[in-house]
C-alpha cells in the first residue's frame, strides 16, 4: 500500500485529475498484450512534463516505489506489467509532435505520440519514418523506443534504433540526459542513445526523442509466392538473399496464419497453400521491376506453386495491411495466443521452421508460424487455451526446445518483442554469464535503487535486491 | 455504494451468464483503443476502453474483482457503438458481452433509478406500441405548434425537469413540419424500370412516428429510383432498444412479430433508413439462435434487409442528374450502420453524386456522437462530453452548411450539438433522405 502522504504529494505534482487510484481503474493497468502475466498497480499517474517526472522520481526513490513507464500496453513480453505494484506512468499528456525540421530531416516528438501519427504528420512532405512495428496504429513511439521495436521493413531499413538520433531521458537520480542530436556523426562520449533504446524502461524515463526521417521511395511493388511446403518457402528466402537482392519486406506466413488472415481481411490469399511469401520492393521503378523479375524466377525455381505480382500500389498496400493483422487474426482460432519471437540468421530459417513443426507434432500442439523472413525474425505462435493446464505445460516444454535450437542455430531469444518477464528464463542462454553481469552492472550504476521497471530484463541478481 | 448482497448476486450472474470463450477471445492487442469514444472522452482511461471493460468483466466473472460502483460506471458509460468490434482482428463479440453485462447490472443494481424509469417508459412502455408513439408524436406536434413550447421556454419550465429530459426536449425534431404532407406528392419513377425491385419498407418506431416525414421521403426516393414500395401493416419496433438494454425476451418477441409479418410479403428487399434498426434487423438470427424453429425464418428475413442508401445505389439512383447550389456538407455515420451493417460508401456516393455538393469528412469521422440509443438520456453527462468532442471536429470545418445523419438518435444528438454550439443559423442537421429530396426538388425546377 502506498502511504497517504506519497499519494498526496504525487497529486500535488500532477493534479488529482491525472491520477488514478480506484480499484476498477487500476485493474485495467495490470496487463499488457502478453498472456500469463498480471499484477495490480497501486497508482496510475499521467505526468505532463519532464519537471513533473523528476519530482515523481524523487518521491519514488525516497520511498522505494517501483515505476513502470507504459505506452499503449501493446507489448508482447510482459514488459509493462507492474510486478511490484507501485506506479504505472502514462504518457497520454506528453503526446505532442514538437518540431519538424525539414533541413535536417528530423522530427522531435514526445514519448506518448502514437507511432502511426508520425507518418501521418509528415506524409505530405515526401519523407517517412521507416520503422513500422505491427502494432503501430496503437503503440506509442516511447514504447517502441523502449522495446527497440522492429517491424516489416527491417530487412532493408533496419529497426527503431537506426532512426533515433537523440533522446532526452530523466535518470532515476533526477538528472536529465540529453543524448545525441540532429547529427549523423557524433562520437562524443559513450553512445547513450543506443544504450537507452531497447532498455525497456529500466534505465530512465524517455521524455523526448529526435527521429531520423528518410525520403519516401518513388514507388513500390508487391508480390506473393505460394508453396506446397514451408521448407521450400524458407529456402526461397535464403535464395533471394543469396541472389544479392534486399527487398523492403519479405514476410513468411504458414497455412494456419494464411487462413486466419484471409478469414479476417478477405484479400484473396491462397488458403490451400502450405506457406507463402509476401515480398515488397521499393525504389526506382526500373530497379524494382528488375528485382521483382529476379525474385519471381528464384521463387519459381525454388518450387513455388504460383507467383503473382500485385497490379498496383493500392493492391500491394492491401496485402501488407492484411499481413499486419496476422497475430490478432490468429487469436480468433483459439482463446489463448502465445506468440514467440525466435530469431535466427536468415540462412537458417528453413532449419528453424522445420524444427518448430517437428516440435509442435511432438508435443501435440497447434503452432502457426509467420514472421519477417527477410531478417530471420520468426513468430511461432501457439494457439491454445490457458484453462488447459496440461497443454500449457506442453507449450512451455516445446518453446524451451525451440529456443535451445534457436541458440544452436546462432540465433537469439527475442528479435523485437523484448525480454520483459517472458524471455527472462532464456536470457542467460543468449548473453552468457559475462553478458548478464555486464548488463546488471549498467543497471546498478544507473538505477541503484532498482525502482525503474524492476524484475525485468536483468535476471536473478538484480531481481533479488533487498 | 452497491450493497454487499447485491455485489455477490452480480458476481454470480457474471460468472454464470457471461460467455467465457468470448471474454478470452480478447488478446489485449489494444487495436480498439483509438476507436473508442469513451476512452478518448475520459482522457485515455484504460478502464473506459473496450480492452479495459473486457478485462474488468472477466475479473468480476472470475471473482477477482468486486462489482463496485466504479465498475458499474465503466460498464454503464459504454455507448455500445461497436466501433471496437469493427476493428477487432480477433473477432471479439463485444456487443454481446457488454449487453449481457448491462442487463445483469440493470437487474441487480439497486440505484439505477433514473435509468429504470426512462427505460420502462421508453423501452417497454413506448417503443413497442405504435399507437402510443403516434400519440406522443401528435402531442409533440401540438406542443410545438400551439406556442406551448415557446411559452415553456420563456418561463424556463424545462429547467424544472431532470437534465436528461431537458436534453431530450431540446433535440426533438420539428414534428409539425414533418407531418405536413409534401406539396408534390405524385412523384413518378425517373429511372426506366429496368432494375425494378419490389421492396417492403420497415418503418421503425421513432422513424414511423416522430420522423415519419423522413420515412415518406425515403419511400419517395425509392420510387424515384424505380422501386415498388409497400409498407406492411402492423409491423412494430425492431426491438433494438430492448435488445441493447438487455431485455432479450422482449426483443425476441418483437423480432418474431416482425418476421411473421414480413415473411408473407413477396419482396426482393426489406428496406430501412435508420442505422440502429438495420443493425438489429440483420442480427435477428443472433437473437433467435437458440430457437431451431425461428432461426431459419430469422435468417431468411435478415438476408433481405437492405440499407436505404445501398438499395438506392444498386437501383442506379446515381444516374439521376441531380444538382444543388454550391453546398458544403459533412456526413455523420450511424455507428451501427457503419460497424454492424457495414455501410459507409453508399451514402457518400449518393451525396457526392449531387453536383455542387462538397462533402468534407470530419476528423475521426467514425466516432460516435454520444446519442447511442437512450444513452444520452441515461448518461447525459458522459454523452455531452462525447458530443463536445464531436462538435469540435464539426466546427473545425469552415463554412459548413449541413450535417447529414443516418439515424434518428444521431439526428437529435447532432441537433443538440448544433444548438449547444450556437451555430443553428449556419448549420442545419438533415437526414440523408431529406437532403437528397432537396436536390431532387432543386433539380426539377
Amino acid at each position: 500500500m502506498l502511504k497517504e502522504s506519497v499519494i498526496e504529494a504525487i497529486k500535488q505534482i500532477v493534479g488529482s485529475e491525472n491520477v488514478q487510484l480506484e480499484e476498477t481503474d487500476l485493474y485495467a493497468y495490470g496487463y499488457d498484450a502478453s498472456p500469463e502475466f498480471y499484477h495490480l498497480p497501486e497508482m496510475v499517474v499521467a505526468p505532463g512534463s519532464k519537471e513533473e517526472i523528476i519530482q515523481i522520481l524523487a518521491i519514488c526513490r525516497t520511498n522505494h516505489i517501483a515505476i513502470v513507464a507504459r505506452g499503449s500496453g501493446s507489448n508482447l513480453s510482459g514488459g509493462t506489467v507492474p510486478v511490484e505494484g507501485g506506479l504505472v506512468m502514462l504518457f497520454t499528456r506528453m503526446n505532442k509532435i514538437l518540431e519538424f525540421d525539414k533541413q535536417n530531416l528530423t522530427l522531435t516528438v514526445e514519448p506518448g505520440v502514437i507511432t502511426k501519427a508520425i507518418n501521418q504528420h509528415i506524409a505530405a512532405s515526401g519523407l517517412f519514418f521507416p520503422p513500422d512495428p505491427g502494432s503501430m496504429q496503437i503503440s506509442t513511439i516511447g514504447g517502441n523506443i523502449s522495446e527497440n521495436s522492429g517491424g516489416l521493413r527491417a530487412l532493408k531499413y533496419g529497426v527503431i534504433k537506426d532512426y533515433i538520433l537523440g533522446l532526452e531521458v530523466v535518470l532515476s537520480n533526477g538528472d536529465v540526459l540529453q543524448t545525441g542530436g540532429k547529427l549523423t556523426k557524433d562520437v562524443a562520449g559513450l553512445d547513450l542513445t543506443q544504450l537507452m533504446v531497447g532498455s525497456e524502461g529500466t534505465l530512465g524515463i524517455i521524455t523526448k526523442a529526435i527521429l531520423k526521417l528518410m525520403p519516401v521511395p518513388e514507388t513500390n511493388k508487391t508480390m506473393i509466392a505460394t508453396y506446397r511446403s514451408m521448407e521450400a518457402a524458407a529456402q526461397s528466402v535464403s535464395d533471394i538473399i543469396a541472389a544479392k537482392i534486399t527487398p523492403a519486406t519479405m514476410e513468411f506466413l504458414d497455412q494456419v496464419t494464411i487462413k486466419a488472415v484471409e478469414d479476417f481481411a478477405h484479400v484473396g490469399l491462397p488458403t490451400d497453400a502450405a506457406a507463402m511469401l509476401l515480398i515488397q520492393q521499393d525504389g526506382h521503378p526500373r530497379e524494382i521491376d528488375e528485382d521483382i523479375k529476379t525474385m519471381a524466377k528464384v521463387c519459381r525455381d525454388g518450387d513455388a506453386i504460383d507467383v503473382q505480382v500485385a497490379k498496383d500500389e493500392a493492391e500491394g498496400a492491401k496485402l501488407m495491411a492484411a499481413r499486419r493483422t496476422a497475430l490478432s487474426a490468429l487469436a480468433r482460432v483459439k482463446p489463448t495466443t502465445i506468440l514467440e519471437d525466435a530469431t535466427v540468421p536468415r540462412s537458417e530459417i528453413a532449419a528453424l521452421v522445420k524444427f518448430v513443426n517437428e516440435t509442435a507434432k511432438k508435443y501435440n500442439l497447434y503452432i502457426g508460424t509467420f514472421g519477417h523472413a527477410g531478417d530471420g525474425n520468426m513468430h511461432p505462435t501457439c494457439l491454445t487455451d490457458l484453462r488447459d493446464e496440461d497443454e500449457i505445460k506442453r507449450v512451455h516444454l516445446a518453446f524451451d526446445e525451440i529456443y535451445q535450437k534457436t541458440i544452436e542455430l546462432g540465433g537469439t531469444v527475442t528479435g523485437e518483442h523484448g525480454v520483459g518477464l517472458a524471455k527472462l528464463p532464456y536470457l542467460p542462454w543468449k548473453l552468457g554469464r559475462a553478458g548478464m553481469r555486464a548488463d546488471q552492472a549498467i543497471k546498478k550504476a544507473l538505477d541503484p535503487d532498482n525502482i525503474l521497471n524492476p524484475q525485468k530484463l536483468y535476471g536473478e541478481e538484480v531481481m533479488n535486491h533487498d | 455504494m452497491t450493497k454487499r448482497s447485491s455485489q455477490i448476486e452480480i458476481q454470480q450472474a457474471f460468472d454464470q451468464r457471461l460467455d467465457r470463450d468470448k471474454l478470452l477471445q480478447c488478446m489485449r492487442c489494444g487495436f480498439c483503443l483509438p476507436t473508442c469514444p469513451t476512452y478518448i472522452a475520459s482522457g485515455y482511461k484504460e478502464s473506459h476502453s473496450p480492452r479495459g471493460r473486457i478485462a474488468l468483466m472477466k475479473a468480476v466473472a472470475d471473482g477477482e474483482k468486486k462489482p463496485d460502483e466504479d465498475f458499474y460506471r465503466t460498464i454503464e458509460t459504454c455507448l455500445d457503438c461497436r466501433a471496437c468490434e469493427a476493428v477487432c482482428p480477433s473477432g471479439v463479440e463485444y456487443g454481446e458481452l457488454i449487453e449481457e453485462a448491462k442487463q445483469i447490472l440493470f437487474e441487480y443494481h439497486k440505484e439505477s433509478r433514473q435509468e429504470k424509469i426512462i427505460r420502462s417508459m421508453t423501452v417497454r412502455g413506448l417503443f413497442p406500441h405504435p399507437g402510443r408513439l403516434n400519440f406522443v408524436a401528435d402531442f409533440t406536434s401540438f406542443y410545438q405548434r400551439s406556442g406551448l413550447q415557446k411559452l415553456a421556454h420563456g418561463l424556463r419550465i424545462m429547467n424544472l425537469f431532470p437534465t436528461s429530459l431537458q436534453t431530450m426536449e431540446a433535440v426533438l425534431p420539428n414534428v409539425h413540419a414533418y407531418k405536413k404532407p409534401l406539396a408534390n406528392a405524385a412523384y413518378q419513377p425517373l429511372i426506366p424500370a429496368v432494375k425494378k425491385y419490389r421492396v417492403a419498407f420497415f418503418e421503425g418506431c421513432l422513424m414511423g412516428s416522430m420522423f415519419q416525414h423522413v420515412n415518406s421521403t425515403s419511400k419517395k426516393l425509392l420510387e424515384l429510383a424505380g422501386c415498388e414500395v409497400i409498407s406492411p401493416k402492423n409491423q412494430i419496433c425492431c426491438g433494438a432498444l430492448a435488445d441493447h438494454s438487455g431485455e432479450k425476451d422482449l426483443a425476441r418477441k418483437m423480432a418474431q412479430k416482425n418476421i411473421e409479418i414480413f415473411e408473407t410479403m413477396d419482396v426482393d428487399f426489406i428496406v430501412n433508413n435508420a442505422g440502429g434498426c438495420e443493425a438489429e434487423l440483420i442480427e435477428y438470427p443472433r437473437l433467435l439462435k437458440d430457437d431451431p424453429d425461428w432461426l431459419p425464418r430469422a435468417e431468411a428475413f435478415s438476408a433481405k434487409v437492405k440499407d436505404l442508401a445501398a438499395i438506392l445505389v444498386q437501383a442506379d439512383f446515381t444516374k439521376l442528374p441531380l444538382s444543388l447550389p454550391t453546398t458544403r456538407i459533412t456526413y455523420q455515420d450511424s455507428c451501427h450502420q457503419l460497424n454492424v451493417v457495414n455501410v459507409a460508401k453508399e451514402p457518400r456516393a449518393l451525396l457526392q453524386h449531387v453536383q455542387g455538393v462538397e462533402l468534407v469528412e470530419m476528423e475521426e469521422r467514425v466516432s460516435c456522437c454520444g446519442s447511442a440509443g437512450i444513452y444520452n438520456m441515461v448518461e447525459p453527462e458522459a454523452a455531452n462530453e462525447i458530443l463536445d468532442i464531436k462538435m469540435q471536429k464539426i466546427t473545425a470545418i469552415p463554412e459548413l452548411q449541413y450535417i447529414i445523419t443516418a439515424n434518428p438518435g444521431c439526428f437529435m444528438q447532432m441537433n443538440l450539438g448544433v444548438h449547444q454550439a450556437g451555430i443553428e443559423n449556419k448549420v442545419q442537421v438533415l437526414s440523408l433522405s431529406d437532403f437528397l429530396m432537396l436536390a431532387v426538388d432543386y433539380s426539377q425546377k
